[in-house]
C-alpha cells in the first residue's frame, strides 16, 4: 500500500443515554490508502456505522461524545468547521447508505438530483451538468439513462436506487466513497451487479473504498484489507488473504468456523461462538471478548493492545500465539 | 428412500382478482404457479431463491395459512387443501411454522411459558397441571433457562427469541415444520447456534423440515435436497450436494455464480470466469410468457440454435433431467 489517504487514530464515539453511556466505538485507529478497497466487517452494534458516520460527522454534536483525529488531506476533520465539513461531504468523500431512499428525496427527478450536485460541487453550467448526469448514470449501469434520467425514485428497483446513489455521489468525483452495507437489502444477482460496479470504478476512476458488511464472503471478493470489529474495537487488521488463512484473534476465528460454505458439505455441526456480545453500557473493563473465549487466561482481566504480528498484520489479543 | 410425507402436487396460489368485465387490467400475482414436490419423512428440503419469488407463499399454502388457488396438498395421504374448519384445526399440530421475526411473531404481553404453553392448551395435549413441566422441558431442549418460563419476549435477544419461536412450534408436537428465514434476521455467529440446534432437534425428535432462506451456503449445509425458486416457479429440485456440483438449470448457474464464497483465492479464481446476470427479476403481475427465467436467462440462445425452440414463448415442463434430478428447462427436455 503506499500512502496514506485517511488516517484515523485513537477514534472514540460514546452517546451519552439515560441509562448510562453507550460505549460504541473504543480507540480504533486505520489508514486507507489510495485506491485501496478497505472492508469493515462485524456483527450489528459492533460500531461500525458509528465508526464511518463519526469520520463525516453525520452523527449530531448534541448526541455523542467523539475523540480521536481523523486525518485527510493535512486536516482533521473532526476539527472542521460545519461549512467546511458540508463542503468536504459529498465532494472529496461520498457516503451510500443501505436504504437509499433515505438519501434520495423522493418528489425531485433522480437526474436533477445528481445534476444538482454536480452544479454545487463542480460551478458548471445546467446544460454541461446534465449531460454529465446522464454520463454518470450511464457509468453505473442504468439502462436508457437518458429517458430514466426523468424519473422519480419509487419508480426504480431497490438495486437501481442503489447504483442512483452511487451515481450522486460520484458526481463530484470524490477520492472515497464510504458504503455502509450498501448491498444487505438487495438479492445476490443484484448484489453481485453492485461489487462488480464498485471494483470498476476504482479500476477506472481510481477512487478509494471503506466497505461495511457483516458478510464474509463479500469481505473475501472485494477488499484488500480488512478491519474486524467486535463491541466497537477493531480486534484484527490485515491484508484480506492473511485474515482467512491465518486469523489470529479467536473472534475472526470464530466466525469463520461459524460459517457454513457453500463449497464444502461437512457433517459437523458448526462451530458456534457461544454467548452474545457485552454490553456497551456496562463495558467490561476486561478484553471485550473474554465471555465468548475459549482461550482465555488470568491476563484476559487486562485489556488487550493492539500490536503487529507481522508488518502488516495487528491483532488484540493476548494469547494469538495459541491460535 | 422413506415415503413422503407432504405431497404437493400443481399447487398454485394467486392473489388479486382476475379482471371482472368492468374492471381495468388484470392484477393478477402469480405468487407460487403450478409446484409440484414432495418432502420426505425425516429429510430438510430446502427452499432457496431471490426475495418474492413466492417461498414464503409456497410454504405458507403447503400449511392452509392461505388456501391455494388450485393443486393438492397431501400430508401423511390427507389432502389438506379440502380439510375446512374443525377437521383442519383437529391436525393443525401436526405441521408448525417457525418465522424469520420471531419478535413479531411473539406476543409481547405474554409471557414466555404461555407463549409455549399455548399450544399444549389448545390442542389439548396435557393435563393442565403438567403444562408449566411441559414448557420447563422444551426451553430446557432449546437450550434457554427454565426461568425464562417467567419473562417476557422483550428481555430477550434476537437469538434467544428464536429459540422461543422453536419451542413454541415443538410445544404443538409437530412432525413437520416449515421454518420460513429462521436465521436471516440473526447475526453471522448466533446463526450457527439456531442451525445446529435445529439439527440437534431434527435428530431428536425424527421432524420434517422444509427449510426455506436466501443464503444458499447455510441451506445446503441443513439440507439433504433442495429447491429452488424463480419467480413462482420451482426450476430445479435434487441432492443438496448435486445443486452445487452439477447445477443443470441456468438460474441456479448464475445464482450460484452470484454468492460470494468467504475464501478470497477462491474468489479470484470464479472471478476471472463469473458470467454475471444482466437485468432484474420481471414483476409477478407480468411474467414472461415463456420460460419464466427467459428475460435474463444467458442459454436461451443456445436453446434456440440447438432445439428450435424459443423460450420466450414456450414453456419447459418441469422434468426428470436425471435420476432424482428435477428441473424445468428447455436444455435437457
Ligand atoms: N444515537 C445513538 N444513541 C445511543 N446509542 C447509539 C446511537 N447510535 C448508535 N448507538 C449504539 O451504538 C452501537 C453501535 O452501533 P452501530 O455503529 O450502528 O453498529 P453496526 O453498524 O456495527 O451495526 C450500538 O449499540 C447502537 O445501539
Ligand atoms: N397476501 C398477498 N397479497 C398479494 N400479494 C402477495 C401476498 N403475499 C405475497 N404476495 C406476493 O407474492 C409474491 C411472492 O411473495 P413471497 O411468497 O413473500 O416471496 P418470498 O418469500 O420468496 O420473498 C410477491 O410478489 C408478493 O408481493
Ligand atoms: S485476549 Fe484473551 S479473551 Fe480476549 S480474545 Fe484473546 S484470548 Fe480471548
Ligand atoms: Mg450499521
Ligand atoms: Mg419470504
Amino acid at each position: 500500500m503506499g500512502e496514506a489517504l485517511l488516517e484515523v487514530e485513537n477514534l472514540h464515539v460514546h452517546f451519552p443515554t439515560p441509562d448510562g453511556v453507550v460505549q460504541a466505538v473504543n480507540g480504533i485507529s486505520y489508514s486507507l490508502g489510495k485506491k485501496e478497497i478497505l472492508a469493515i466487517v462485524g456483527e450489528s452494534g459492533s460500531g461500525k456505522s458509528v465508526g464511518v458516520l463519526s469520520l463525516l460527522r453525520l452523527i449530531p454534536a448534541r448526541d455523542c461524545k467523539v475523540q480521536g483525529s481523523v486525518n485527510f488531506e493535512g486536516q482533521n476533520l473532526l476539527k472542521l468547521s460545519d461549512p467546511e465539513m458540508r463542503e468536504l461531504r459529498g465532494n472529496r468523500i461520498a457516503m451510500v447508505f443501505q436504504d437509499p431512499m433515505t438519501s434520495l428525496n423522493p418528489v425531485l427527478r433522480i437526474g436533477d438530483q445528481i445534476q444538482e450536485s454536480v452544479i454545487e460541487h463542480q460551478g458548471i453550467s445546467e446544460k454541461i451538468a446534465k449531460s454529465r448526469a446522464i454520463e454518470l448514470l450511464e457509468l453505473v449501469g442504468i439502462p436508457e439513462a437518458g429517458k430514466r434520467y426523468r424519473h422519480y425514485p419509487h419508480q426504480f428497483s431497490g438495486g437501481m436506487r442503489q447504483r442512483i446513489m452511487i451515481a450522486a455521489g460520484l458526481a463530484c468525483e470524490p477520492s472515497i466513497l464510504i458504503a455502509d452495507e450498501p448491498t444487505t437489502a438487495l438479492d445476490v444477482t443484484i448484489q453481485a451487479q453492485i461489487i462488480d460496479l464498485v471494483k470498476k470504478l476504482r479500476r477506472e476512476i481510481g477512487m478509494s473504498v471503506i466497505w461495511i458488511t457483516h458478510d464474509l464472503g463479500i469481505v473475501a471478493g472485494l477488499a484488500d484489507r480488512v478491519a474486524v470489529m467486535y463491541a466497537g474495537k477493531i480486534v484484527e487488521f490485515a491484508p484480506v488473504d492473511q485474515l482467512f488463512k491465518t486469523p489470529q484473534h479467536p473472534y475472526s476465528r470464530g466466525l469463520l468456523n461459524s460459517l457454513p460454505r457453500l463449497d464444502a458439505r461437512s457433517e459437523k455441526p458448526l462451530e458456534a461462538i457461544e454467548g452474545l456480545p457485552p454490553n456497551l453500557i456496562n463495558y467490561p473493563a476486561s478484553c471485550p471478548f473474554l465471555e465468548r473465549c475459549s482461550y482465555q487466561t488470568e491476563q484476559c482481566q487486562i485489556p488487550p493492545e493492539m500490536r503487529s504480528i507481522t508488518t502488516t498484520h495487528e491483532v488484540c489479543c493476548h494469547h494469538t500465539e495459541k491460535l | 428412500m422413506t415415503e413422503p410425507i407432504v405431497k404437493v402436487k400443481n399447487l398454485s396460489m394467486h392473489f388479486g382478482q382476475a379482471s371482472g368485465f368492468f374492471s381495468g387490467p388484470q392484477r393478477l400475482v402469480k405468487a407460487v404457479d403450478n409446484v409440484n414436490l414432495e418432502v420426505f419423512e425425516g429429510e430438510t428440503l430446502g427452499l432457496v431463491g431471490e426475495s418474492g419469488c413466492g417461498k414464503s407463499t409456497l410454504g405458507r399454502s403447503i400449511l392452509q395459512l392461505c388456501k391455494p388457488t388450485t393443486g393438492t396438498v397431501q400430508y401423511r395421504g390427507t389432502d389438506l387443501v379440502k380439510l375446512e374448519g374443525k377437521a383442519l384445526r383437529k391436525m393443525r399440530n401436526r405441521f408448525q411454522m417457525i418465522y424469520q421475526d420471531p419478535y413479531a411473531s411473539l406476543n409481547p404481553r405474554m409471557k414466555i411459558a404461555d407463549i409455549i404453553g399455548e399450544p399444549m392448551y389448545i390442542h389439548q395435549l396435557h393435563p393442565r397441571s403438567e403444562i408449566r413441566s411441559e414448557v420447563e422441558k422444551i426451553l430446557k431442549m432449546v437450550g434457554l433457562a427454565r426461568d425464562f418460563a417467567d419473562r417476557y419476549p422483550h428481555e430477550f435477544s434476537g437469538g434467544q427469541r428464536q429459540r422461543i419461536g422453536i419451542a413454541r412450534a415443538l410445544a404443538a408436537q409437530p412432525d413437520f415444520i416449515v421454518a420460513d428465514e429462521p436465521i436471516s434476521a440473526l447475526d453471522v455467529s448466533i446463526q450457527a447456534q439456531i442451525i445446529n440446534l435445529m439439527r440437534n432437534l431434527q435428530q431428536q425428535l425424527k421432524l420434517t423440515y422444509l427449510f426455506i432462506a436466501h443464503d444458499l451456503a447455510v441451506v445446503r449445509h441443513i439440507s439433504d435436497r433442495m429447491a429452488v425458486m424463480y419467480l413462482g416457479k420451482v426450476m430445479e429440485l435434487t441432492d443438496s450436494n448435486t445443486i452445487y456440483e452439477d447445477p443443470l438449470h441456468p438460474y441456479t448457474q448464475s445464482l450460484l455464480a452470484a454468492i460470494p464464497i468467504p475464501d478470497p483465492e477462491k474468489e479470484r479464481e470464479r472471478e476471472a470466469n463469473r458470467v454475471l446476470l444482466d437485468g432484474e427479476v420481471p414483476s409477478p403481475e407480468n411474467p414472461p410468457e415463456g420460460c419464466a427465467f427467459c428475460t435474463r436467462c444467458p442459454r436461451k440462445r443456445e436453446v434456440f440454435e440447438t432445439k428450435k425452440i424459443d423460450c420466450s414463448t414456450k414453456a419447459p415442463t418441469f422434468a426428470e433431467a436425471k435420476p432424482g434430478h428435477w428441473t424445468a428447462c428447455h436444455l435437457y427436455t
